[in-house]
């Protein structure tokens, strides 16, 4: 079961109902979390009621009608909602994953819909990712070049570096990543020890630069990560990849990294 | 009322309102400049709608066959219905290999060719020997992800480099002084309410573009055009405003795009008869003639009657033709599109598609210096102090009348550079504090402030609708007087309407009931100078295709077109020339000929 951080001694309480009175509607309901912090309140559970007919297949679409049409201070964020941008990340129906491409299909009865678990919540569906993004950082997720094996007459011919499409295809299954962090947020370590362990996302993001055989740091990298806390808080519980709504597959490129340090020590 | 806003000052040498492509570009090169610099966003940078580009970034690399800038160059004056400036777009050219070698070089995952180098496809209008020769292979791709590939790269210098960024702030408008110099910005952080002001001698603007005046738009929800909006409320130009792109293949009903990538890489369309239509419209490239041209096709064909579906509304992309292999390492990203959004497996079964708008050619005037215009009547090409403008904001411009695809993740990289560039010729590091002797902060202020207050009776959302509804049916792919005064006179009710508000929460931390009542104000007056720029330029050109002007008509129409919104709502109308010229004696000026594929 997924727990969450909630505002200091809060409950979850009950919330308003908007009840759609229509007829002949092919009713759904949503059960969204609401939480204001420029109030003194508890958060609490909103009902909405929506009719699927007049409301695009997303869930996504599903709140965009609800803060249009019934309650204009719904928060949440969103941006390309083709699934992309990883802004509509948050918890549907018990699992993280991107609210622009889960259809509301997949779920039987009320959508239940909470910000992404164990964030500190900024208002309502958005959490605030600031530290992700810091441990993201951390990791220094960009290309260090060597300049020994920089071939400088390619260079003075403004020629790109070659990378062979075998040494490319080591980035695949990385690169891809949309820093949504549904996966981090899943993962049960991570939320004990999220200010020390970084987490599926980021150990991805480590991963993409540790295999990109244009950088020059793999040695350094993997000794960074080598890190009780940092790395090996990693259980392979299997979350994030489950969780993962692009298909990535975390918990792999973590098993990876584990081994490369082993065999290249 | 002000009083109670509380105001943190900010210094900077120069800022960028934005951190997309462009505004990511810009700030890594003045950054690297040892200027101090601020980038401002209302969304974290992987967010921004750069994300989402597919296709390639357009460089005549030559890695897959013969290519030239010079080619490149004679394609884009082309493809912009001679619209485009030509000093512009030999500046753009004629720098986009380095751009994309530069990129490289910050470790952009590019696809590979089997010898290693940056991988390239065919897009529609690029060819080879001037216009002659075979299809060029000039996208550069990282799969079909270009853009996120891209956008993360930048990110990640931008990480390197230090760079200060104010994230989540949402920019509210310039602050410009008593002389018409730009001073900075005001900015409101979303995360805990406060507002800034940041003072800069240069102030970029990389804000984007404003495909959300649309219903059905490939656009993110964020392009509302924000940064078009601030400058249209400082009594300065937007340019060519009635040309917006239709791309030939959003899909059915949803209007997520399929990019022009797979028709690159082997796939066609068809009409309810199962005929290759495009071969009638244009016999030599087919399916890979311009996007003005295949949209225009699509809708003629639905408009005869031959459109797919029920109700004979669009129409059928094929790639399952196509090795499945190849659809999954080449275009993986628009596989899981079509699955998730029309529910199609593409290997298996074509795509509905349908013309949707997909990009603004119009925006803030500037120079190829990136420099914003505020021409007057003896100068066309006279600049506004401490203001610049690059990216789909912009309107450099180097896509005249239509852009060809790859084309702007380009000049997003050539430009997001020049705009640095000049700003570190401008600047000088340390440079004596701004002072603004103007009473700007307070009218920002004002406006915030009484649309926080407004207790109307009309939901953002209801407004933002009737507005969409108007420019998708009065403002579309065909238009004639009719049509678009129709428009304007319907958009007098809804602008009624937006006096009349409701914005129901209050607070200032994560107000997006607030900030989408924001970009509804900027979308309106966009959406209501495009509507006037459409009905003012009588002739056929590009995107703007006029059912009672149908020839394009050099003799009184080869003029960039200039709106003006006062704050009354009036619009004025005017022109600027087009630079014919170009840049250096590399390459001679292109005259205009007859525009066919
Ligand atoms: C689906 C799709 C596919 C595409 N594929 C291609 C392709 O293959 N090749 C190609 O060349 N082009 C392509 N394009 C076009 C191209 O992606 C865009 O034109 C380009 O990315 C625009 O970049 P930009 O830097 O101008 O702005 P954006 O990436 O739109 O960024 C705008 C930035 O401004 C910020 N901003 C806006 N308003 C405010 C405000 N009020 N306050 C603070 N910050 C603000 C935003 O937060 C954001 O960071 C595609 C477009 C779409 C829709
Ligand atoms: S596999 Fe590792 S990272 Fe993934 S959820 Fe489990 S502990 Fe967390
Ligand atoms: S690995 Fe998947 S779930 Fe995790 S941040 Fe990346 S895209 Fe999101
Ligand atoms: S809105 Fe971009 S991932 Fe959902």
């Amino acid at each position: 079961m997924v727990q969450f951080t909630l505002p200091a001694n809060s409950k979850v309480v009950e919330g308003c109902i908007y009840q759609n009175k229509d007829q002949n509607i092919l009713l759904k309901k949503l059960k969204i979390y609401r939480w204001d912090p420029e109030k003194q309140e508890n958060p609490r559970l909103d009902t909405y009621e929506i009719d699927q007919k007049k409301c695009g297949p997303m869930v996504l679409d599903a709140l965009i009608k609800i803060k249009d049409e019934i309650d204009t201070t719904l928060t949440f964020r969103r941006s390309c909602r083709e699934g992309v941008c990883g802004s509509c990340a948050m918890n549907i129906d018990g699992i993280n994953t991107l609210a622009c491409i889960k259809p509301m299909n997949e779920i039987k009865n009320e959508i239940k819909v909470y910000p992404l678990p164990h964030m500190k919540v900024v208002k309502d569906l958005v959490p605030d990712l600031s530290e992700a993004y810091k441990q993201l950082e951390s990791i220094k997720p960009w290309i260090e070049k060597d300049p020994e094996t920089r071939n400088d007459k390619v260079h003075l011919k403004k020629r790109e570096r070659k990378q062979t499409p075998e040494n490319r295809a080591k980035l695949d299954g990385k690169w891809e990543c949309i820093l949504c962090f549904c996966c981090t947020t899943s993962c049960p370590s991570y939320w004990w020890n999220g200010d020390k362990y970084l987490g599926p996302a980021v150990l991805l993001q480590a991963s993409r630069w540790i295999n990109d055989t244009r950088d020059s740091r793999r040695k350094e990298r993997l000794k960074e990560i080598d890190d009780s806390f940092k790395l090996y808080r990693c259980h392979s519980i299997m979350n994030c990849t489950q969780s993962c709504p692009k298909g990535l597959n975390p918990a792999k490129e973590i098993a990876e990294i584990k081994k490369a340090i082993v065999t290249e020590k | 009322m002000n009083k109670s806003y509380n105001i943190i000052d900010h210094q900077y040498d120069v800022i960028i309102v934005g951190a997309g492509g462009s505004g990511l570009r810009a700030t890594l090169g003045v950054a690297e400049a040892g200027l101090k610099t601020a980038c401002i966003s209302k969304v974290f940078p992987t967010r921004s709608h750069t994300v989402s580009a597919q296709g390639g970034i357009g460089a005549a690399l030559g890695n897959m066959g013969e290519d030239n800038w010079k080619w490149h160059m004679f394609d884009t004056v082309k493809g912009s219905d001679w619209l485009g400036d030509q000093d512009a777009i030999e500046y753009l050219c004629s720098n986009a290999s380095a751009a994309v070698i530069e990129l490289e070089e910050y470790g952009m995952p590019f696809s590979r060719t089997e010898d290693g180098k940056i991988y390239q496809r065919p897009f529609g209008g690029h060819l080879t020997h001037n216009g002659e020769g075979v299809p060029a292979m000039r996208a550069c791709a990282a799969a079909d992800r270009t853009g996120h590939a891209m956008l993360h790269t930048l990110y990640q210098q931008s990480m390197k480099h230090n760079v200060e960024f104010f994230i989540e702030y949402f920019v509210l408008d310039l602050l410009m002084d008593n002389e018409g110099k730009c001073c900075g910005i005001i900015a409101w952080c979303l995360e805990d309410g406060t507002m800034h002001r940041f003072l800069a001698h240069q102030t970029i603007l990389a804000t984007g573009g404003y495909g959300r005046t649309y219903f059905s738009s490939t656009s993110a929800h964020i392009c509302t055009g924000d940064g078009n909006a601030m400058v249209l409320r400082q009594n300065l130009p937007l340019s060519d405003m009635e040309f917006i792109q239709f791309h030939p293949t959003g899909v059915y009903g949803v209007g997520v795009l399929i990019s022009e990538g797979a028709r690159g890489e082997g796939g066609y369309l068809t009409n309810s008869q199962g005929e290759r239509f495009m071969e009638r419209y244009a016999p030599n490239v087919k399916d890979l003639a311009s996007r003005d041209v295949v949209s225009r096709s699509i809708t003629l064909e639905i408009n005869e009657g031959r459109g797919c579906g029920q109700n004979k509304d669009h129409v059928l992309l094929h790639l399952e033709h196509l090795d499945a292999a190849i659809i999954n390492k080449r275009l993986p990203g628009i596989s899981e599109t079509a699955s998730i959004f029309a529910s199609v497996d593409l290997t298996q079964e074509p795509i509905p598609v349908l013309p949707t708008v997909h990009y603004n050619m119009g925006g803030i005037p500037t120079n190829y210096r990136t420099e914003v215009l505020s021409p007057s009547k003896s100068n066309p090409d006279n600049i506004c102090e401490g203001l610049m403008a690059i990216g789909e904001a912009a309107c450099v411009s180097v896509h005249g009348a239509n852009r060809l695809g790859t084309n702007s993740l380009i000049d997003l990289l050539v430009f997001g550079k020049s705009a640095s560039n000049v700003a570190k010729e401008k600047v000088k590091p340390n440079s004596a504090a701004i002072k603004i002797n103007s009473n700007s902060t307070e009218e920002v202020l004002g406006r915030f402030d009484k649309l926080r207050y407004s207790s109307g009776d009309t939901k953002t959302g209801e407004v933002r609708i009737s507005m969409q509804n108007i420019m998708q049916k009065n403002c579309a792919v065909f238009r004639t007087q009719k049509l678009i005064s129709t428009g304007i006179e319907n958009f007098k009710n809804i602008e009624t309407s937006l006096e009349n508000l409701n914005i129901e929460d209050k607070s200032l931390i994560f107000n997006t009931d607030l900030t989408e009542a924001l970009e509804l104000q900027n979308l309106m007056a966009q959406s209501k100078v495009t509507l006037h720029s459409a009905l003012y330029r009588t002739e056929s050109r590009g995107a703007h295709a006029r059912e009672d002007f149908t020839e394009r008509d050099d003799e009184n129409w080869l003029v960039h077109s200039l709106v003006w919104l006062d704050k009354k709502g009036t619009v004025q109308l005017g022109n600027r020339p087009v630079h014919m010229n170009t840049l250096t004696n590399h390459i001679q000026s292109i005259p205009p000929k007859k525009r066919v594929y």
